[in-house]
């Protein structure tokens, strides 16, 4: 009597399209949403070092002498806090994966941003 | 008088997810006592607690397990916000409620889906995984991530779900439903898998009780328990049914998990109905100054987590205790007399999860 009840469900997988993809032959399922790996905006960052203060696996170090942003695709664990935190939204979360690795090394991003010069103050005329 | 062997039994194999070490004391094929050891995978995140602000430890507490991570997530945050004393909007309480219930949906399938590989029904196991799947979809649309959801935080949750969305999720739970439905017609009715679970590893009701038994495992056992009565986060205001059984066998427990899909999808849909509008966070100010106890059920049963603060950024102290830890006394119980080829349906069925109990 209950001897038969995966039939259904068998015969139901044998005449339907695989569940499975070939992956990396055919691309992951993303959403709009997927959290991939960070990205940064080196035109907008303005070293303020807010991220590598939020990231909670260290994985980004900020050097403002050389002008040179780096994360470590090994430790970070893709966590979007560096991305909420940071105030000037230089950093984007992109939905594709990284590619694996055999080697641990950092990517290093470079900062072009330059402070705007401040609006020269204009003399007070003296009473 | 029979000899007595020790055959050794894990941390590595076949129908193992996750590495425990047990000793099994044999006269013949007749388990007469098991000797449980954990202590592979330590990862020192009680310790880490010092050493990360408040804030963001909530991504390494949901890194403490990679099934129930939402709620281990969920459960610190409560914990600090009980320790602040910061109210929570009331569409965030929902948006976690209906987070959880993803999360016992996606891990009791995954642990139906295991069990069927321990008794060697490799299709089921596959069914099982298969509707899993769909789930995981779910999860991804809505947090960005399938596993690790990291939508949750102290004050609230990071990320809204659009209404709209949601009618959608809820359609789509109906036709989960009836995929679920199929499924669990084998594992209660199939008698290849009845033979193997009924009468196996039976833990009686005092036992279950007295050696602190927690979740399906208490509630197969017809122990009443479930924490999510206590009415932590929009539990209060949804209608919460218990499960139990009383055989207190392999099959009670499945059959517990079994339903407890159903009572998922229940409580989903009906959050989704009732979710108001509003705010998703509060601002947060101040670091916590106190402790705190804060329970919740997990798909496995009962965790406590354990926070205490002296006014810095840095929690002084964090303990977690889960479902896990409190489940091998009763299972080391249902191990005596047993037959040693049931033993991994039995170490399955109380639903180990090593990497959460070490942490």
């Amino acid at each position: 009597m209950g001897f038969f009840e995966m039939t259904k469900t068998a015969l139901k997988t044998v005449l339907s399209r695989p569940v499975t993809i070939l992956y990396p032959y055919q691309p992951a399922k993303k959403t709009g949403l997927t959290r991939g790996h960070v990205v940064q905006d080196g035109s907008k960052c303005i070293s303020c070092s807010i991220c590598v203060k939020k990231c909670p696996s260290q994985a980004i170090l900020l050097n403002k002498e050389a002008k040179t942003w780096q994360i470590d695709r090994f430790r970070c664990v893709v966590c979007n806090s560096c991305v909420d935190t940071c105030p000037t939204k230089c950093l984007s979360m992109d939905t594709q994966y990284t590619a694996p690795a055999s080697k641990q090394g950092v990517e290093v991003f470079t900062i072009t941003y330059v402070k705007p010069p401040k609006p020269e103050k204009k003399e007070e005329p003296k009473e | 008088m029979t000899k007595q062997i020790i055959v050794p039994f894990g941390p590595q194999h076949p129908v193992l997810p996750e590495p425990i070490h047990l000793d099994l004391v044999l006269e013949d094929e007749r388990v007469v006592d098991a000797i449980p050891s954990i202590g592979y995978i330590h990862r020192g995140f009680e310790k880490l607690v010092e050493k990360r602000e408040f804030t963001e430890y909530v991504y390494i507490a949901e890194r403490t397990c990679g099934i129930c991570s939402f709620i281990h997530g969920a459960t610190y945050c409560q914990g600090i916000e009980q320790i602040m004393k910061i109210e929570v909007p009331e569409r965030a309480d929902y948006l976690r409620t209906i987070w959880s219930e993803y999360s016992r949906l996606h891990s009791h399938l995954l642990w139906l889906g295991c069990f069927a590989d321990s008794f060697g029904f490799e299709n089921l196991f596959m069914a099982a995984w298969r509707i899993r799947e769909r789930i995981l979809d779910v999860f991804e649309q809505t947090t960005g991530g399938r596993v690790i959801q990291g939508s949750c935080k102290i004050g609230g949750v990071r990320r809204d779900i659009a209404n709209d969305k949601l009618s959608g999720m809820s359609r789509d739970l109906d036709s989960i439903r009836k995929e679920i439905g199929e499924l669990t017609t084998v594992f209660l009715n199939d008698d290849t898998v009845r033979h193997r679970t009924r009468n196996i590893g039976v833990l009686s009701r005092d036992d279950a009780y007295h050696l602190g038994a927690v979740g399906p495992t208490a509630r197969g056992s017809g122990v009443a328990i479930d924490l999510r009565k206590t009415g932590y986060g929009a539990y209060d205001r949804l209608n919460v049914p218990v499960i139990t059984d009383s055989c207190g066998d392999c099959y009670s427990r499945c059959y517990v998990r079994c339903k407890e899909l159903f009572t998922s999808i229940d409580l989903i849909q009906q959050a989704i109905t009732e979710i108001p509008d509003g705010p998703i966070d509060v601002k947060v100010t101040g670091a916590p100054n106190g402790e705190y106890f804060m329970r919740a059920e997990q798909p496995r049963g009962e965790l406590v987590h354990y926070l205490k603060g002296n006014g810095t950024k840095f929690l002084v102290r964090s303990r977690i205790r889960t479902p896990t830890l409190t489940n091998i006394p009763p299972l080391v119980k249902m191990l005596q007399g047993c037959e040693l080829a049931d033993v991994p349906v039995i170490v399955l069925s109380i639903d180990p999860c090593i990497s959460c109990t070490e942490r």
